[in-house]
């Protein structure tokens, strides 16, 4: 019994799945952070259909936006898109491959024999996921949480500041120093 | 109506794939943006099932996770950037010693 839904989620789910091994595959790194963008904005699409339009658009704006511009960003200011030609670590590749199928069926034999619900998602009333209902509940039950989380953000944005200032405030005085002794 | 186990099991094979990339690539980059695929697997888990039990605080715990993702993106990334000054190769096999 295919319903509309079904072959809605196949379709996303195909989506979802080729730009994953896309990614896993792509020789380019900057190829591998398109095929990622394309899986979260699919994904942000799954979260609508599970009712969840706040998680859904976050998930565009933060991850699909902001985390891989900053990746591209990144990629292409070290040019790192090309890996390395040679490949001395040819048999850990067989290796790596082998540890993902086991860990695949293994999680695949937990699903069809563990699992066992057989039950279907119901699409949760309209005003369930939506941005004022969490935020609600963000300002009011899970207000400390919301906080620390700021303050991470905090501590992160100085963290990556203070490791990437280059020679710093010091460092810059003493280049300074040198060059009017050089005069 | 679509049944839970696609969902669930779409996110056993997005974790897969990212724990496979961690594995396999040795570009130090995409093995973070393997990570970013990892996180991507259990939040999906979390609104199927935030959606399953009709609770929002699944919902709001995706969110949390995303904030610290972001946080994780930007040192990872600063990291990764002072590595290559060092070392000139992002390359995972040279990261092999702890005093630059």
């Amino acid at each position: 019994m295919l319903t509309t839904g079904t072959i809605i989620f196949g379709v996303f789910a195909l989506v979802v799945i080729a730009s994953a091994l896309g990614m896993l595959l792509s020789r380019n790194a900057i190829y591998a952070a398109l095929f990622l963008v394309l899986n979260f904005a699919t994904v942000a699409v799954l979260y609508l259909i599970l009712g969840a339009p706040f998680i859904a658009l976050v998930q565009i704006t933060v991850y699909a936006g902001s985390i891989m511009v900053l990746f591209l960003f990144v990629i292409m200011l070290l040019g790192a898109e090309k890996l390395p030609a040679g490949e001395p670590l040819g048999h850990h590749r067989w290796i790596a491959l082998l540890f993902g199928l086991v860990f695949l069926a293994e999680l695949a034999l937990f699903l069809v024999y563990r699992a066992g619900m057989r039950a279907a998602v119901n699409t949760p009333p309209l005003e369930f996921g939506s941005p004022a209902a969490v935020g609600m509940s963000l300002f009011q039950k899970y207000a400390l949480p919301f906080e620390i989380t700021g303050f991470i953000l905090v501590v992160a944005t100085v963290g990556a500041i203070l490791l990437t200032r280059g020679e710093g405030f010091k460092g810059r005085k003493r280049t300074l120093e040198i060059q009017s002794q050089d005069k | 109506m679509i049944p839970i186990e696609y969902f669930v099991g779409l996110s056993i094979i997005m974790f897969v794939s990212g724990i496979t990339g961690v594995l396999l690539r040795r570009n130090a980059l995409v093995v973070f943006m393997s990570l970013e695929l990892m996180f991507n697997a259990a939040n999906l888990l979390f609104v199927t099932f935030a959606a399953y039990y009709q609770l929002l605080a699944g919902q709001l715990f995706v969110f949390f996770v995303m904030t610290v993702a972001a946080a994780e993106v930007a040192v990872g990334l600063a990291l990764m950037v002072e590595i290559f000054k060092t070392k000139k190769s992002i390359d995972i096999d040279q990261m092999n010693s702890m005093k630059g």
